[in-house]
């Protein structure tokens, strides 16, 4: 009995001593494209944590305990809103959080897309550069309205940052260019690039029913694979939060050769291909320019 | 040529589908035979429970390897059998009966299962360890499936009498030889194999209904012990291959579609079986027998 209160004792000291990063501020993100975006702005203003970690899908996500916990003693909790990441409701009720919730995907031209035969908005906004530069300005936005003192940075930071996805549009869309339009199609695993599509020209073909949640059906597969075939496309992606058992069987009965991982919702662990938001454009896009030709 | 583009064409234009149909068939074949044994020992719903227990093991082979066949069936079946041996054990040195021990290790085992799935990569993984995909079954899941019902065909033919004898009087092989634990034993074995080869295809959730519906269904028309299996492995085919059609024709999930189409030989079968089915209660004139009917 002695022991057990011993260990209990030193499991709520344990818990009871967390890291306290000296007087930054405490930053959370629900997903891992959007916590990259938050901390390049707020630089080293503030420690920034990410719900739906590498490689997770924030779609299927289910908070747990601890997250509950970082969302509570969050300054300012960052969302990308379009039904993506709606547990942060519940998550942030259930944290008692009183702080602002930031919808970083507020001021954009939503697209709808269709998922279980409704058409619903398309999360994926982020698949457009012009609107990371628009989540930028939001983030900055909310930055400096939570830690005013710092404000001058987070405007420079916004600067930098948008500066930069603004070059890198340019590049994508004259690589982009110099593919043929007829060409530019290409199939994914998970109709994710709705934005990237529209924003570049480029025709996804993401086989409905092969979502990231449902089992897929032998008709809308062969629906698939009858495209495929008879079409000529050769672009045949996966992406990193899904399955890809399917695709490769997909690949391997139609002949086409997988164009590799395509990072759509979430980004790499650090030593990945696609750590940040920008790294995950100069990843994708050459992988489908590549694919591309071929068809 | 309307039947031939509802019912042959599907197989005949995609090997996915071709490849899922025979995955049906080497299945029902193991998992008939193995599902009727089961129903005759009142053990239905051990498979289930099996088929849950076998989940952290996958998991950790899946926390390994990521989609490997090899890692999640061996992790699957070192787990599973590591379950029914501790209820073996358990259940022979406590007071507690065999399913009790079962039920209490193979829950551990399916929240373990989903613990570590979970922690490792998204739902979205866990529901295809869960549910599996037969339409992106390949050779070599192929291979595994086959090879385990053979061996199952194959062990069953050595250890039928005794299994059988112990099927209709538990306690004579006790009085007897003694070995009945032996044979109890690799009946188990062969469940927990069963079901890791089911699981590659259907999931671990889907697994039993290919092996315990058509076995309760086939139980309603014969029995004779051999004849039961084989038309347990009959239904389980033609559920498949018909489950298989329904997905292609009507856009639905594929391994929900073949157990319910099981579902239905099944529901069929209770209300028309000529082995104790409703119809038959209610219709027959009534007489009086001593028939030796099970």
């Amino acid at each position: 009995m002695k022991k057990l209160v011993a260990l209990i004792g030193l499991v709520l000291l344990v818990g009871a001593t967390p890291g306290m990063a000296a007087d930054k501020l405490r930053l959370v993100a629900s997903f891992s494209i959007l916590g990259d975006m938050v901390s390049r702005i707020a630089g080293d203003h503030a420690e920034v944590l990410t719900l739906v970690g590498p490689d997770g899908d924030a779609h299927t996500f289910e908070p747990s305990p601890a997250d509950a916990k970082e969302v509570a003693s969050a300054k300012v909790v960052f969302v990308n809103g379009l039904g993506l990441d709606k547990w942060i409701e519940s998550l942030a009720h259930s944290a008692e959080y009183q702080g602002p919730v930031i919808t970083v995907s507020s001021g954009i031209k939503t697209r709808t897309m269709m998922e279980d035969n409704e058409t619903i908005t398309d999360p994926h906004a982020w698949q457009d550069l012009r609107n990371g530069a628009i989540y930028a300005a939001n983030i900055a936005a909310a930055l400096i309205a939570a830690d005013p003192p710092n404000a001058a940075d987070y405007g420079k930071n916004r600067d930098a940052y948008v500066a930069e996805l603004a070059a890198l549009d340019d590049g994508v869309r004259q690589q982009f260019a110099s593919v043929p339009a007829a060409k530019r199609r290409v199939i994914t695993s998970h109709d994710a690039f709705g934005y990237f599509g529209a924003a570049y020209g480029i025709e996804f073909l993401a086989p409905e029913g092969l979502s990231t949640e449902a089992e897929a059906s032998a008709g809308d597969l062969s629906k698939l694979m009858t495209q495929i075939k008879s079409e000529g496309i050769k672009a045949l992606f996966i992406e990193n939060i899904t399955d890809p058992r399917m695709m490769t069987m997909i690949a391997n009965e139609t002949g086409v050769e997988l164009g590799g991982a395509l990072f759509s919702d979430a980004l790499s662990p650090p030593d990945g291909p696609a750590p940040t938001y920008i790294a995950m454009f100069k990843n994708n896009v050459p992988k489908l320019l590549e694919g591309m030709v071929k068809n | 040529m309307l039947i031939y583009d509802i019912l042959i064409a599907p197989f005949a234009d995609f090997g996915f589908m071709k490849r899922a149909l025979i995955a049906c068939l080497a299945l029902s074949l193991g998992s008939g035979p193995i599902g009727i044994f089961l129903v005759l020992r009142r053990m239905s719903l051990m498979g289930d429970a099996m088929s849950h227990a076998i989940l952290p093991g996958a998991a950790i082979g899946f926390l390994l390897a990521g989609y490997s066949l090899w890692a999640m069936s061996v992790g699957g079946l070192i787990v599973g059998l590591a379950v029914v041996v501790l209820a073996g054990l358990v259940s022979r040195n406590t007071i507690l009966k065999e399913d009790a021990s079962l039920a209490g290790f193979y829950l551990m085992s399916l929240a373990a299962g989903v613990l570590i799935v979970s922690k490792r990569g998204s739902n979205v993984d866990l529901l295809h360890v869960l549910f599996g995909t037969i339409l992106a079954v390949d050779a070599a899941s192929l291979v595994l499936v086959a090879a385990i019902s053979s061996l199952t065909l194959v062990v069953l033919a050595i250890i039928y009498r005794p299994l059988v004898a112990e099927c209709y009087d538990p306690g004579f092989l006790r009085v007897a030889g003694g070995r009945g634990p032996v044979y109890h034993i690799i009946f188990l074995i062969l469940v927990v194999i069963n079901l890791v080869a089911g699981f590659q295809a259907l999931g671990t959730l889907m697994a039993v209904g290919l092996m315990m519906l058509p076995a309760a269904a086939a139980r309603l028309w014969s029995s004779q012990v051999t004849t039961l299996a084989a038309t347990a492995s009959l239904i389980g085919f033609a559920s498949g291959a018909l489950g298989l059609l329904v997905s292609f024709h009507f856009n639905l999930p594929s391994g929900p579609a073949i157990v319910l189409m099981a579902g239905l030989a099944y529901l069929f079968s209770i209300l028309f079986g000529i082995k104790g089915g409703m119809a038959r209660a209610y219709f027959r004139k009534p007489h009086f027998h001593n028939g030796k009917e099970l």
